[in-house]
């Protein structure tokens, strides 16, 4: 397999950007590195990944205040070159209020936070994040938040119906997501934001290898 | 110089905290309440010497790009010159 060089963003109170790197370098055997939040540059890293986590404590909105760090300015221009960025759990939240990908993040339906591994239903295989899985394939893997709610207005949900933009949808929706979305890229196809979290199901011990085959599809693409 | 902005969802957009809140009056016996919509306050202190006008667009300024998710809120705000 091909090899690519990931950066995973951290930033203060993220949670989930150690066990990216864990699972990118000593799963996948990938040269990785930590980008702080402060760096303007991303180096030279190939693909980009937003962890999850809480960044500023959620204060205000989810990613509200993230979006404006000094390395979210590389990560636009990184975007813009049709480089790979993958927002996970609170960075499809960064991302979307970035303007990266379109719509937004409410409170679960429910108001619980849910924490727990849910099936997907793989609704458009191919591209940067899903060339090693196939139409209609189910994943098992986790999700763990209180926002993921997705929302977006009539014309933008047709929109990403219209142009395949759905890669993932959940088979039971746990949030109340529109469309039961939970995941999407944009029209590029280069940023793909998603709620469940591909690094805690990469490795069999964990009961679940199919996140890992999102990021074997980034080495593919 | 002190602004009050109010920071709500959007009245398409479905709001689940009003609706538990609403749920929870209804249950403790005010049923006179027909619906709750649940947003934020964010009170802004400007330093001395800012004008109501010059205010005004840099408060709008603020919840276009910080304060409000324009997706899915809305804002409107008060300044209280005499504050």
């Amino acid at each position: 397999m091909k090899k690519k060089k990931f950066g995973v963003v951290v930033f203060p109170g993220s949670n989930c950007d150690a066990d990216c790197l864990y699972v990118l370098k000593d799963v996948m055997g990938q040269p990785a590195e930590f980008i702080w939040h402060k760096s303007a540059s991303l180096g030279d890293v190939e693909a980009v990944v937003l962890p999850g986590g809480f960044s500023y404590g959620d204060y205000l909105r989810t990613g509200a205040i993230a979006r404006f760090s000094p390395v979210m300015n590389a990560v636009v221009e990184f975007a813009k070159t049709g480089r790979p960025v993958i927002g996970i759990c609170n960075g499809f939240q960064i991302l979307l209020e970035a303007g990266l990908l379109e719509g937004a993040m409410l409170r679960n339906r429910s108001l619980a936070f849910v924490c727990k591994t849910v099936e997907l239903r793989v609704e458009n295989a191919g591209g940067t994040f899903a060339n090693r899985l196939r139409k209609g394939e189910v994943l098992r893997i986790p999700i763990a938040h209180g926002e993921g709610n997705y929302y977006a207005d009539p014309a933008t949900i047709d929109r990403l119906k219209q142009e395949n933009r759905i890669v993932l949808r959940y088979i039971d929706n746990p949030n109340g997501s529109m469309e039961d979305i939970a995941g999407i890229v944009n029209r590029k196809g280069n940023v793909f934001g998603l709620m469940p979290h591909p690094e805690r199901s990469s490795e069999s011990a964990l009961g679940s290898e199919d996140g890992r085959k999102i990021f074997e599809s980034i080495l593919q693409s | 110089m002190k602004a009050r902005v109010f920071v709500t969802l959007k009245k398409s957009v479905l709001d689940p905290q009003g609706k538990a809140i609403h749920s929870a009056l209804d249950s403790m016996g005010f049923h006179t309440v027909g619906d709750v919509r649940c947003g934020k306050m964010i009170e802004v202190s400007f330093k001395p010497g800012m004008k109501p006008d010059a205010a005004a667009d840099h408060l709008k300024n603020m919840c276009e790009k910080l304060l409000a998710n324009t997706v899915i809120e809305d804002y409107r705000w008060e300044i209280d010159p005499s504050s």
